[in-house]
């Protein structure tokens, strides 16, 4: 596999030398492995620059962990990865990283009766809920939130995520902030000992339980909740409002999200302190060399990125992603000119 | 028309040489694939000798599984493992043994072959398929009929009804099994019956001379002829059972404890290996999911090993197979 990828680097190389030489537009292939997550919009984007600029992307979605393995070993162009590295970890193989894309994380319930989007939460409710402390719908903590709505005398069927997911490091670690008993008995990571329910595998398999077991709750990313009309439900953010998950939410949460004291964009925007703020939005991490082997396919990463982050809101609303807002954009591209020496 | 124009002498040398080469070839082939099985065993080893030498044997006995802080213990998909491999087989050996001893005593002759063929399709159908059907059709009916008769009538008895209580998610270590056991039926089906066929014909006509009936020349001639053949076939069935995952990881609910419900949500080796892999961040996480394989890989070596061994037996004894 390492030799492949040393293969697709040397023809990368040469193709960009070759196109210094020739043309201005040759054949750069790009490589980039990590997050699920970001997949689909990434091969929207590779496909959409492709046509407009030649430039190959190829982008292999073997999950975050697989993605810092794979760039830790210089085998790839760039990794992503839902969960941020320390700024340690980063100067430890000369890397540095940056996020690219907003989504949101988005409690959904199975419950007769209750219309989608009315139902409200506070995290340290979630918490309890998913530390199997609060147990019947009925629960004087739920009733006392959402007065008006009717809620069964019902047991409350937890769903997780049963694989390692950048879905569940956001989730937890939202947990983790708003409840103390939550961060010392369970933690965060992108998969933890959870203390109650049942784990679906991916966002499908949460989906389909939480449809299949009356009475569940579960969590999933929002462009699935979107495309498969969830029963979504609204959670208080850290400003004491409660929050629709939706675009212009996740937006407020990454602009109001402390990025100015957070080295290399070292942040996990949970709990933003905006007023409009959803609560549980999350970002998706690019990580690359400061001094690249190969500056060309780094150059021509860059100027991808750019372009994305630039031009490609579209694609990225087609898919239910959200796009970082300007000022943070700006902020981003003055780190890479601060920190990746492309060499040209 | 070399060979004709060399001397005897010449000849005879260069056949021998071939030979030599062509042994040689076959040997190193064999030898190939003794050399990937050990290589397969020694990367689990040395893989997992992290998690080993951090949690000892105790890794066996251990039913923590927090990624957080990095405790790690097998026991929980362990358990789930035998207890759905378990279900799988005690559903299916049953059926397997009657569609086995009807497609060879019983069935007509023209009906023999479209219902072997059928065993046969039902055996190449990818465990993905099983998985999702599994999830998407059976979980659902199970949770609305059979869950919720076992909770009403089995889950009030003293001692056995602990097995039966609990909500019905529709999926957990019981469907899990119950889906197992569709996946093995087939495999039991068509390896019994290859045994109950290596019956000799003269025994069984002998028996029916002296006027046995059906029923006694299946239970005194055939079944016991074909007793090693029969447990063989089981342990091939118990060894795919044991290893099947994506079906699995599909229905089981993937918790990572122990419930005495089999209602309750669980998970089993592979299922555990297959959901975490890909995100399994820090050495020690990843050590702990390749001990597991090394646990998954030895638990199934020594079934096969135990079920060839007794096929091995049958051989000496029965000349068909």
């Amino acid at each position: 596999m390492k030799r492949f990828f040393k293969q697709v680097a040397a023809a990368g190389a040469l193709a960009f030398i070759g196109s210094a030489v020739c043309a201005p537009a040759g054949a750069v292939n790009v490589t980039g492995a990590g997050s699920t997550f970001v997949y689909p919009i990434l091969s929207k984007w590779s496909a959409d620059y492709n046509a407009r600029t030649g430039v190959q992307l190829n982008y292999q979605s073997i999950g975050s962990g697989g993605g810092i393995a794979q760039i830790k070993a210089g085998t790839v162009t760039f990794g992503a990865s839902d969960k941020p590295l320390e700024p340690a970890d980063l100067a430890a193989f000369g890397a540095t990283q940056f996020p690219l894309v907003i989504g949101g994380v988005v409690p959904v319930v199975n419950l007769d009766g209750v219309q989608p989007g009315s139902l409200k939460f506070t995290g340290p409710l979630l918490a309890d809920i998913y530390l199997g402390k609060v147990t019947k719908w009925n629960d004087p903590a739920i009733v006392r939130l959402n007065p008006g709505i009717r809620l069964p005398a019902m047991d409350i069927s937890v769903v997780h995520r049963s694989d390692g997911s950048g879905t569940t490091f956001n989730w937890v670690d939202y947990l983790s902030k708003v409840s103390p008993e939550w961060k010392t008995k369970v933690g965060e990571s992108t998969s933890v000992s959870w203390p109650s329910g049942v784990g679906g595998k991916g966002n499908e398999g949460v989906a389909a339980y939480v449809g299949q077991i009356k009475g569940s709750i579960g969590y999933v990313e929002y462009a699935y909740v979107k495309q498969n009309k969830m029963n979504f439900v609204q959670v208080q953010n850290s400003a004491g409002n409660f929050i629709t998950p939706e675009a212009k939410s996740f937006q407020a949460a990454a602009a109001t999200a402390d990025w100015a004291h957070a080295n290399d964009f070292n942040l996990v925007i949970t709990n933003a302190p905006g007023a409009d703020a959803y609560p549980i939005s999350a970002t998706v991490f690019v990580i690359m060399y400061k001094t690249p082997k190969v500056p060309g396919e780094t150059k021509a990463a860059l100027d991808f990125f750019k372009w994305a982050l630039e031009d490609g809101q579209k694609q990225a609303e087609e898919l239910d992603y959200v796009p970082l807002p300007p000022p943070l954009v700006k902020s981003i591209e003055a780190s890479w000119k601060a920190n990746i020496k492309t060499g040209t | 028309m070399v060979a004709r124009v060399l001397p005897y002498q010449l000849r005879m040398r260069h056949e021998a040489r071939v030979e030599v080469v062509f042994g040689l070839l076959t040997r190193s082939c064999a030898y190939l694939v003794l050399a990937l099985l050990a290589g397969v065993l020694l990367t689990l080893i040395y893989g997992s000798w992290p998690a080993l030498k951090t949690f000892k044997l105790a890794f066996l006995t251990r039913e923590v599984w927090d990624p957080v802080a990095g405790q790690f213990g097998a026991l929980a998909p362990l358990y789930g493992t035998v207890v759905t491999s378990l279900i799988a087989m005690l559903l299916a050996v049953p059926f397997a043994f009657g569609a086995a001893i009807f497609l060879t005593e019983t069935c007509p002759m023209w009906l023999r072959t479209p219902i072997a063929t059928c065993i046969e399709l039902l055996a190449g159908v990818p465990s993905i398929v099983y998985g999702l059907w599994g999830l998407f059709l059976f979980a659902p009916v199970l949770q609305q009929t059979l869950q919720p008769w076992l909770i009403a009538h089995l889950g009030p008895i003293p001692g056995i009804g602990r097995l039966f209580r609990g909500p019905p998610f529709g999926i957990g270590l019981l469907t899990a099994g119950l889906v197992l056991a569709i996946m093995v039926l087939p495999f039991i089906t068509a390896v019994m019956r290859e045994v109950f066929r290596a019956t000799p014909t003269s025994l069984k006509e002998a028996a029916y001379g002296l006027g046995a009936t059906q029923w006694e020349v299946v239970w005194h001639v055939v079944v016991p002829n074909a007793r090693a053949g029969i447990i063989g076939a089981i342990m091939l069935g118990l060894g795919r059972a044991l290893g099947e995952t994506m079906a699995v990881t599909f229905v089981a609910g993937n918790a990572q404890n122990i419930s005495v419900s089999l209602l309750a949500p669980g998970t089993t080796i592979s299922a555990a290996i297959a959901n975490e892999f890909t995100e399994a961040v820090g050495p020690l996480y990843l050590s702990a999911l390749i001990a597991l394989g090394l646990i998954l890989f030895l638990l199934t070596l020594s079934i096969i090993a135990a079920a060839r061994l007794m096929l091995l037996r049958l051989n000496a004894r029965g000349p068909r197979l």
